[in-house]
């Protein structure tokens, strides 16, 4: 196990090389830069501007500059746009807030979804299920850039509780709706699969065995077919977290929340290479990190699994 | 189109010398004052910055006119008074001034605002180490030694910007401009804080090192959230300032803004494209509409890997003339705009809008004269006219283009392809002439109307049309020296409009909801160049 831990964390250092070496040379293949803009600068400006920012050298003297900046000093460099702040600075103050909604919203989702799912699959054809099952399915239909407005309108318009959008340090006033909205179609999503693979593991044979031994139907399904039932839905989970810290366009734009996914977004619209780059990276790592997680907890939930 | 009575500013009359007092926050009689004088407002984005010389955004820049102060300001009605200068005086060939500064301007940590202040600052925003992105704009105020400076030719203390003592500066022009002293409203013109940069370096705009000399001091940033800016004891008329604390809150979307703004989070929010007239009716006293320095126009591609077609006036002159206006103001944007005939917006200071012939038919003398140019021009139903029509991604873009496109289809049988794209590719397609029809717009970087016209010219940056006439370029060149030119600005608008270089569509009104509480937003200050210190919340 050990061994095998060591292995995928050696094989994650080329393999984020090569995201960055990828994106390095797609965002320069894109058309225009980060200074030019509506109202051209005089090239005589242009170059002063390039010549601060290195952009004037060759792609592979800036790849090198940009690599052994974060190899040597952990510096992804100064933004293009935001011009009071550094990229450091600009994920030090972002990742913590979606991460926060998004942690959150990972826990919700997964409670809330991994209840309704083992539910509907013990009371498989009843009223419970019909219900769980139209819950998730209703969640999945209603994305979140329709689920946010209404919202909105809802809680902030209508009955005034809360505030419609800001972050104000993550109060809970603050969270509830960018949570709701976010969790609910990961709810639905992660209902649906342990709906089905919780129902597989219920017809199958050693959970036969295990009621034939005349365990209680409590014990069956807590220690026996919870945690097999678990394989496909780690693997989904694990995508999910990370999609879920890294931000969220929608949350962050309709309540205003300030996270990383629409400074992901601004940044690559901009062409503000540096704070792309190193979002594009923050992701990159967290999401291998993730999988590899994943695969561990297989190995933890499924004895059949072995490194 | 609305006339619109225009001030010449004071510094357009000459040799004189300006003075008299300073705008502050004046309450209306009646008024009483609210207890919390906070002032809460939208932003779109993220500002660029606060650093005047770095700041190249609008968001920024306001933020910067309240932190800030530079030799002169704008009144309510954009006319220029004085700032941290009292006054200045020039001599007739307009090519030296001298400004006087008063001597109880202050930095937020007590030091004495001086002349050498702006010497550094301005030195600064020209030195190829700062590589202000508005560098440039010291070139447009044509300082004497710019050129060779930017281009690291020089030394940046051969600029033409001297401090005679510490209470007067003297600027020294490479060419006699009559409306320099309006350009020392502009940000990047405002003074900077020489020992606190040298002291911390990039840091020095957090609001921990911060020493700013205008009205107010940024005491919080919350990257992407929100900036607080709260009075500064320090400030030459604090007295008379009334807002207490400003917060610029960060918000992209404007659907979202307004829905914050209706909750009552918000004293100002923009309105968003065709959502005025349900509003308007909502809440008449928080609904405002008022002309902005901004103009909207398709331009024509002259350039040799233009259309065929476009080489042909008539083609040009019938495509311009079949586009309703009225139909995109009243009925696509509804937000107020004003339908435009001519490049400048009528709003400009100094300019009167001239009589070009088609702005005076009506909509179906213009139609018919289209479909006979158009036919004149050899085009029709064995022949028809197509090009593309290109333009960034938006919204209310997307509308104008197909507007337009229908028209022409309607009226003359012509197919226009829309191709949309996102911003930065855009303006690559645009500026490498790859297109038939782009749409543009612009705003005045000051108010007089050159800051269009001069677009228009061979030699400007922006001209992605390649639109080239010798005499457009004789008239705006000497319209730079001459104190008023409004003949010339008459005449190019003229030969735009014989020409049709581009087709002017609206100009643009600026669409707010607004606390009614909130008291002296300067509605007729065109470029919307607003200092907080002016403001209050009435009771």
């Amino acid at each position: 196990m050990l061994k095998y831990t060591l292995s995928r964390v050696l094989v994650a250092i080329p393999t984020l090389l090569i995201l960055i070496i990828i994106s390095f040379l797609l965002m320069h293949a894109a058309p225009g830069g980060p200074f030019s803009s509506e109202r051209p600068l005089p090239p005589q400006v242009l170059a002063n501007i390039e010549a601060k920012y290195g952009l004037n050298d060759p792609l592979y003297v800036q790849l090198w500059e940009y690599l052994s900046g974060i190899i040597f000093h952990f510096d992804f460099g100064p933004s293009f746009q935001r011009k009071d702040q550094t990229v450091n600075e600009i994920i030090a103050q972002g990742f913590p807030i979606t991460f926060t909604y998004g942690g959150l919203s990972f826990i919700v989702a997964t409670l809330v979804g991994g209840t309704l799912g083992v539910v509907a699959a013990i009371r498989q054809n009843t009223i419970i299920d019909y219900f769980a099952v139209g819950v998730s399915i209703g969640a999945q239909v209603l994305p979140n850039f329709v689920m946010a407005p209404l919202l909105v309108w809802l809680f902030t318009l209508t009955l005034n509780w809360l505030p419609g959008g800001g972050w104000n340090g993550g109060a809970w006033p603050n969270l509830v709706m960018p949570v709701i909205a976010l969790s609910t179609s990961y709810m639905a999503s992660i209902a649906r699969i342990t709906r089905s693979s919780m129902l597989e593991v219920l017809n199958s044979n050693f959970v036969r065995t295990a009621r034939a031994k005349g365990l209680p139907e409590r014990t069956v399904i807590l220690r026996h077919a919870l945690k097999p039932s678990l394989v496909p839905l780690i693997s989904y989970l694990g995508v999910a977290f990370v999609g879920m810290i890294t931000g969220s366009v929608v949350i962050d734009i309709y309540f205003s929340t300030g996270g990383m996914g629409v400074a992901f977004v601004n940044s690559a619209l901009n062409r503000d290479y540096s704070v792309m780059m190193g979002i594009t990276i923050l992701v990159g790592a967290l999401t291998i990190l993730f999988a590899l997680m994943a695969d561990l907890l297989y190995a933890w939930v499924d004895p059949k699994i072995r490194y | 189109m609305k006339k619109f009575t225009t001030t010449m500013t004071a510094g357009l009359l000459g040799a004189t010398m300006l003075s008299g007092a300073a705008i502050a926050a004046t309450v209306q009689a009646g008024d009483t004052l609210a207890a919390d004088q906070t002032f809460t407002y939208r932003v779109l984005d993220e500002h660029s910055s606060v650093d005047p010389q770095i700041v190249e955004d609008v968001t920024g820049s306001e933020l910067v006119r309240d932190l800030f102060e530079g030799l002169m300001n704008q009144d309510a009605d954009g006319n220029l008074i004085p700032g941290v200068a009292t006054g200045f005086t020039t001599n007739d060939a307009k090519d030296v001034y001298t400004f006087t500064l008063r001597p109880e301007a202050k930095w937020s940590n007590g030091e004495p605002v001086t002349a050498g202040d702006f010497v550094y600052a301005w030195r600064r925003l020209v030195d190829p180490a700062t590589a202000s992105p508005y560098s440039w704009f010291g070139e447009l105020m044509s300082i004497e030694g710019v050129g060779a400076i930017l281009a690291g030719e020089a030394a940046i203390d051969t600029l033409g910007v001297t401090a005679i003592d510490d209470y007067t500066l003297e600027v020294r022009l490479s060419a006699s401009l009559s409306y320099f002293p309006l350009m020392t409203t502009h940000a990047s013109t405002f003074p900077s804080p020489q020992a606190v940069i040298e002291e911390f370096g990039d840091d020095w705009t957090k609001p921990e090192n911060i020493v700013s000399n205008g009205a107010y001091v940024l005491t919080e940033h919350v990257p992407s959230e929100m900036s607080v800016r709260e009075r500064n004891p320090m400030y030459w008329n604090n007295d008379e300032t009334i807002i207490e604390k400003v917060v610029a809150l960060v918000i992209n979307d404007e659907n979202t803004a307004l829905t914050r703004y209706l909750a009552g989070e918000l004293d100002r929010t923009e309105v968003p494209a065709g959502q005025y007239p349900r509003l308007n009716e909502q809440y008449p006293d928080q609904a405002l509409s008022f002309p902005r320095l901004c103009n909207y126009y398709y331009t024509f591609n002259l350039s040799p890997s233009g259309p065929e077609a476009f080489q042909d006036v008539r083609v040009r002159q019938a495509l311009s003339y079949a586009v309703d206006r009225s139909i995109i103001t009243d009925k696509v944007l509804q937000g107020g705009q004003f339908e435009a005939y001519t490049f400048t917006p009528g709003a400009t200071a100094g300019f009167e809008v001239p009589d070009v012939p088609y702005a005076g038919m009506t909509q179906g003398e213009r139609d018919a004269a289209a479909v006979e140019l158009l036919a004149a021009a050899g085009y029709g139903a064995d022949n028809p006219l197509s090009f593309d029509v290109l333009y960034n991604t938006s919204d209310a873009h997307e509308k104008i283009a197909i507007a337009v496109s229908q028209m022409w289809k309607q009226k003359l049988g012509v197919t226009a392809s829309l191709a949309n794209m996102e911003w930065k590719t855009f303006l690559e397609t645009r500026g490498n002439q790859d297109f038939g029809l782009a749409r543009g717009a612009w705003c005045g970087d000051y108010n007089e109307a050159s800051t269009f016209l001069d677009l228009l010219t061979s030699a400007s940056g922006y001209n992605d049309g390649k639109y080239s006439n010798a005499e457009v370029d004789a008239l705006m060149q000497e319209a730079k020296s001459l104190s008023d030119a409004t003949a010339n600005y008459t005449r190019v608008e003229q030969i735009l409009a014989d020409e049709m270089p581009v087709i002017p569509v609206y100009h643009y009104a600026g669409v707010y909801m607004m606390n009614e509480k909130l008291r002296n937003w300067p509605v007729n200050n065109v470029e919307q160049n607003w200092y907080s210190r002016d403001l209050y919340i009435a009771e």
